[in-house]
């Protein structure tokens, strides 16, 4: 059997927050010790457990909400875990902001001091790499500036070069890569590399940007509403859960499924959406989607009104269809609908969607009764294209053609 | 790592059967995270580790003070000078207090010094975690490192300020006046220690119990100042009668200001049942503020 060197090891970890404020009524609760309403608990992390070998470098996945920051909190000792235990065999340093600790009257040099202290550096170790962290961050013009005098820019690329110089051996990085020009990212990103291949340092890595995350980590762990789904390959990782395999649902259940934190109504719920007719969610040149949505009522409902939003692949907003004042109801009904939605303007591409029942108040503003992540779909290049799209420079709609008059 | 062997021997067969189990029981990890630790557990070595970003604290928190002004660190001399002439204006010429003899001016200032320093040592550290939320919420180190080096800038301070009341001792003494230093100067560190660990104890025993629930830290703002009029630091002690005096003395800031008065100025109060009862009451407060602080700074992001 080959000695594995386990630096991490994560076992059974759960993390439960409270949700709702902090105020009389919860004291009074508390002192009454009344059973807590679990409907105001959250399990941000739900039983997770994995090991990490020394020297591996691994990518952490999962949409908003999927417990990546509570993992990285409690790995960097920001929180304790709610239930079970990490066990880690090595310093760490994170990086969930770069940056902390600085003080914008200081100067650059005198924050580097600051910083590196705080992330765990002694005044000595400071001393002797002082040149190569001035040299890395390409602000020696500014160093003795106070930093507020800084552009974001410069900020970062101090607080980065700062952090690139620890010497701990597990190294956190949340999303620290998606700030500063292009060029200084590469650089950044080339210096990681060399910490991993070179000094077998251990880096754990969160981000959106699947392309840091394949260009080097090998493993990805991808969290889903606090629990591990997947540990291994990274390119297997991304392609399923990221990928087109997703794509090909065409039923969402989701009556008990966790809504956004910012929807306070619960006049309705949404508790399934379905393509109809179809075995997967592609749709080809001039076909409409067609939804059918199950919903039930918890109050008596007037006028209720129906959008759905779609967004590209990366959510961005791209279009938006309603239907208004379509149904009234009682409470504890439950209603059906089928509805027609017109996709043909939409060009080739992955898209995301919202579904919102919604009221309206006298001023016309929309009042969200509830909001759901609906189902994706995927628009197939028509076979007929006049011309090849870019998507990122004309977006994903095409105006109907210009009439010459 | 290391194996486990759990050899079980059949008597019918006469075999022996070995299980070894791959748990590295035995595995020493550098740091176990989990949600339950002993109170009293304090990681004197990590501190001791950590010991440059304590400096690094307190040459920042003088650094950042007197930023962008023009007379800089010349503050850190004009603010007691004027808080003791302001004081001996209207508690000694408007309102006519005794100081026992003592010259009105380097009595407040005493009494000042001694005041500001305990209320610093309390008054930084009533909001620390909430106040470094930003940096504890974002890095671990171990937590303990910001109020240290917050009495390590108070000391600073006071050691300043204290110069600066030995030479204006000398300037009354060349005048004439009538200040008697003594032995029990030698004693002013140990005065200092205690004030110190009285007003973090308390502190840490605020910032603790404000994390959830912030009404102490409303309360407590008020209840300094108030403290400071029931302690002997516009007065002396010997000013009140009977059993005013004794509950004066149950004060534990009293018997310390007390003392120190005594001796930099040869009369004063030296009880030392007071100071006894003094010290037991910091002892005590402290390790409460260190052991509710302990408790607190591991998972308090979640609720600050």
């Amino acid at each position: 059997m080959a000695e594995k060197d386990i630096i991490i090891k994560v076992c059974d970890v759960k993390k439960e927050y409270q949700l709702g404020n902090i105020d009389y009524h919860s004291f009074w609760n508390g002192i009454r010790n009344k059973k807590k309403d679990t409907s105001k608990k959250l399990m941000a992390l739900d039983g997770v457990s994995f090991e990490i070998e020394r020297g591996e470098a691994v990518g952490i996945i999962g949409g908003n909400g999927a417990g990546k920051s509570t993992l990285l909190k409690i790995l960097s000792r920001i929180t304790t875990p709610s239930e079970g235990v990490v066990y880690m065999d090595g310093t760490l340093s994170s990086m969930l902001e770069v940056g902390t600790g600085f003080h914008p009257e200081l100067t650059g040099r005198e924050n580097i001091y600051v910083n590196g202290t705080i992330l765990g550096m002694t005044k000595k170790e400071i001393d002797e790499k002082l040149e190569d962290i001035i040299e890395f961050s390409e602000c020696r013009r500014f160093i003795d500036t106070p930093v507020k005098r800084y552009s974001s820019g410069m900020y970062v690329k101090l607080a980065f070069s700062v952090a690139a110089f620890l010497e701990s051996e597990i190294m956190i990085l949340d999303e620290v890569l998606s700030v500063g020009d292009v060029k200084f990212q590469n650089k950044c990103l080339g210096k990681i590399q060399e910490l991993v291949s070179k000094e077998g340092r251990t880096v754990l890595c969160v981000s959106h940007n699947m392309n840091t995350i394949s260009r080097f980590c090998e493993r990805c762990l991808v969290l889903d509403h606090g629990r591990l789904i997947f540990d291994g390959d990274t390119r297997e990782a991304v392609r399923n859960y990221f990928g087109d395999n997703k794509i090909s649902e065409t039923v969402l259940e989701c009556e008990n499924s966790r809504r956004f934190t910012w929807l306070t109504r619960e006049d309705i719920r949404l508790k399934r959406a379905e393509y109809v007719g179809k075995e997967d969610s592609s749709f080809g040149d001039g076909e409409a989607v067609i939804l059918k949505i199950n919903f039930k009522n918890n109050e008596d409902i007037e006028k209720l009104c129906f959008r759905v939003e779609i967004q590209d692949d990366v959510e961005n907003p791209v279009a938006t269809a309603f239907i208004y004042d379509f149904y009234n109801g009682y409470k504890g009904e439950q209603g059906e609908f089928t509805a027609k939605l017109d996709i043909s303007m939409l060009r080739e591409g992955k898209y995301r969607t919202i579904y919102t029942f919604f009221e309206r108040d006298q001023m016309n503003e929309s009042i969200d009764l509830d909001c759901i992540i609906g189902l994706p779909f995927k628009k197939e290049s028509g076979k007929n294209k006049e011309i090849e799209w870019h998507a990122s420079a004309w977006g994903c709609v095409e105006l109907p053609e210009l009439i010459l008059k | 790592m290391s194996y486990q062997y759990y050899v079980l021997k059949d008597s019918y067969f006469q075999n022996l059967y070995i299980f070894v189990t791959g748990i590295d029981m035995e595995k020493e990890w550098k740091i176990v995270i989990k949600n339950k630790s002993s109170l009293f557990r304090f990681n004197l070595k990590e501190i001791w580790k950590y010991r440059d970003l304590c400096f690094t604290f307190v040459k920042k928190n003088y650094t950042t003070m007197y930023k962008q002004t023009i007379l800089g660190p010349l503050y850190m001399i004009l603010a007691p000078l004027l808080t003791s002439g302001v004081f001996t204006l209207i508690f000694g010429s408007i309102a006519g207090i005794s100081t026992d003899g003592t010259p009105q001016f380097l009595f407040y200032m005493a009494g000042n010094m001694m005041w500001s320093f305990f209320a610093g040592c309390m008054g930084d550290n009533m909001n620390i975690l909430g106040n470094n939320a930003y940096i504890m919420g974002k890095v671990y180190f171990p937590r303990l490192i910001i109020p240290i080096s917050s009495i390590i800038t108070k000391i600073f301070k006071f050691i300043f300020e204290l110069f600066m009341f030995f030479i204006f001792c000398f300037v009354f003494i060349a005048r004439g006046s009538e200040v008697n230093f003594n032995i029990m100067l030698l004693a002013l560190p140990l005065f200092m220690i205690q004030l110190a660990l009285l007003g973090l104890g308390i502190g840490m025993i605020i910032s603790s119990l404000t994390v959830k629930y912030k009404d102490l830290g409303v309360i407590a703002g008020f209840g300094m100042k108030i403290w400071m009029y029931v302690s002997p630091v516009i007065y002396p002690v010997s000013g009140l009668e009977g059993g005013l005096k004794v509950l004066a003395m149950c004060n534990p800031v009293a018997p310390v200001i007390e003392a120190t008065r005594y001796a930099f100025f040869g009369h004063g109060m030296l009880l030392t049942p007071y100071l006894i009862l003094s010290v037991t009451v910091t002892i005590i407060i402290f390790m409460t503020g260190l052991i509710l602080f302990n408790k607190v700074e591991k998972d308090f992001i979640d609720t600050i």
